[in-house]
């Protein structure tokens, strides 16, 4: 435990029943750092994106070891309101998945689910969101449309808004920019670099030319293990491990 | 997945060490040509500089290329960084091999009525040499080699401060013969230049192999792994 950093991974293991997806991860993020998780396929990246805010937790069968502290606190102990965390740690999915509702419900649902009442305050955060989000110029004369007339790319941005609304201080995406053309991509890549001012970004992409652009700290994950973190650009210029070496310049297996 | 990079580096690779071996040859021939004092031999190498500068632009355009394209990382985008930098050291070795056989030129032209020489064979062995050994630390990711050459330079300067010394004072001695006596001095500015280069590429070689930019940084010879 360590007031340093904004979360702390250590020893953790996972197990989809006897599988074990993750070995032994350790891993710290500072706060306001946006840290890109990489690696193959089923190397547990994506299963330790979702031990942050304990979505494993809603496939049977499942069990994590070790500990994950969030400004000091184990986020597995028996006493954490699962939903109260999942507030405070946000979440992007590769494919943008809006409520079948208006733009402006989209992401006063949030707000609304968490008992605000007030019209203004939430007409008032929807709005700020939608900024944050880098949407708002694009939308706010059709609040009332249905979300999904919208482009891939603006309803990935609205997802962003939503999971803002509720005000989260650690985003996690997965592959966030995946289905996205390289306009949208660049948009969200952008509004990343906007984000971190105020959030801890955690990204995991297949993309490493994203990686490399989006990211402070990189951790390459391979068959469970965490092989190497490293500031980005050292990661990807001078890799200190010989496997991440072999993943990144495409020499694997 | 990455073969057709691999194939694109290994091309590159190819195409640096053939106009290394080119600009070896055209050094080797500037060099002899000092003591010869070929004014043929001169003429040639100043006339063949365009062929050096047309591959140097083809390589670096290979190069841009695989950047654009490939977008490489760790190694490959160090090996392709290391390319760049050699390939326009390698064209400005030429040029110097250019400007030896100008000043060669100019003395054959004047030798019968002047009778000063300057033996640099000392100096050429040890900046020859640091250029080809230069090369083979290149091919064969070769860090100690690399490490060595970096030390030589200091040797070269040397040299190039005695030659400048005993060109100075002939000068004082014979200050009729300064337009002529001045092709000396510059040879000897010409092949300092040279080593110059094989050091730049040395230390082009251990930025490949060893991720660490060690330019102007003389503690990492001296206080550090020598």
């Amino acid at each position: 435990m360590n007031d340093f950093f904004k979360l702390t991974a250590s020893d953790v293991d996972f197990y989809y029943g006897d599988f074990k997806a993750l070995k032994n991860v350790s891993l710290n993020f500072i706060e306001k750092e946006v840290m890109a998780l990489i690696g193959p396929s089923g190397c547990g990246k994506s299963t330790f994106l979702r031990c942050i805010n304990r979505m494993n937790d809603l496939i049977s069968g499942t069990r994590v070891d070790g500990s994950i502290v969030l400004d000091n606190v184990d986020i597995y102990n028996d006493r954490i309101d699962v939903v109260n965390l999942r507030k405070k740690v946000g979440m992007v999915f590769q494919k943008p998945n809006p409520f079948p509702k208006s733009i402006f419900e989209n992401v006063a649902y949030g707000l609304r689910v968490n008992g605000i009442r007030d019209k203004n305050a939430i007409a008032g955060m929807v709005e700020k969101s939608l900024i944050q989000a880098a949407l708002f110029d694009e939308v706010k004369d059709r609040l009332k449309d249905s979300a999904l007339g919208l482009s891939g790319g603006q309803q990935q941005r609205l997802c962003i808004a939503r999971a803002l609304a509720v005000e989260p201080e650690i985003l996690l995406m997965d592959e966030p920019a995946s289905a996205l053309d390289p306009i949208a991509t660049q948009k969200i890549e952008e509004l990343i670099h906007q984000l971190k001012k105020d959030y801890t970004i955690i990204i995991v992409t297949h993309n490493m030319q994203q990686a490399a652009r989006v990211s402070d700290k990189t951790a390459f994950f391979y068959m469970g293990e965490l092989v190497e973190v490293n500031k980005t650009d050292t990661l990807f210029t001078k890799p200190e491990k010989i496997q991440t070496e072999e993943y990144i310049t495409g020499r694997f297996g | 997945m990455k073969y057709h990079l691999q194939k694109e580096l290994d091309k590159i690779k190819e195409k640096l060490l053939t106009l290394g071996a080119l600009v070896e040859d055209r050094v080797y021939k500037a060099v002899r040509s000092i003591e010869s004092k070929d004014e043929v031999v001169a003429k040639k190498i100043i006339e063949a500089d365009n062929e050096i500068d047309e591959m140097e632009i083809e390589l670096e355009e290979d190069c841009l290329k695989v950047l654009a394209l490939h977008q490489p990382v760790a190694v490959d985008l160090r090996f392709i960084i290391a390319v760049i930098k050699i390939n326009n050291d390698l064209e400005r070795v030429a040029d110097q091999a250019v400007n030896i056989a100008s000043r060669v030129a100019n003395i054959s032209k004047r030798e019968k009525s002047e009778e000063f020489f300057h033996d640099y064979s000392l100096m050429e062995e040890k900046v020859e040499y640091m250029f080809v050994k230069s090369l083979d630390a290149f091919v064969n990711m070769d860090v100690s080699l690399a490490e060595k050459i970096i030390k030589m330079d200091d040797e070269v300067d040397k040299l190039k401060g005695e030659a400048y010394d005993i060109i100075k004072d002939a000068m004082i001695k014979r200050s009729d013969q300064i337009g002529y006596l001045i092709n000396f001095f510059l040879i000897s500015r010409h092949l300092e230049r040279i080593a110059d280069y094989a050091t730049n590429i040395a230390e082009e070689v251990i930025y490949l192999v060893e991720g660490k930019i060690v330019r102007h940084r003389d503690e990492y010879l001296y206080k550090g792994k020598l």
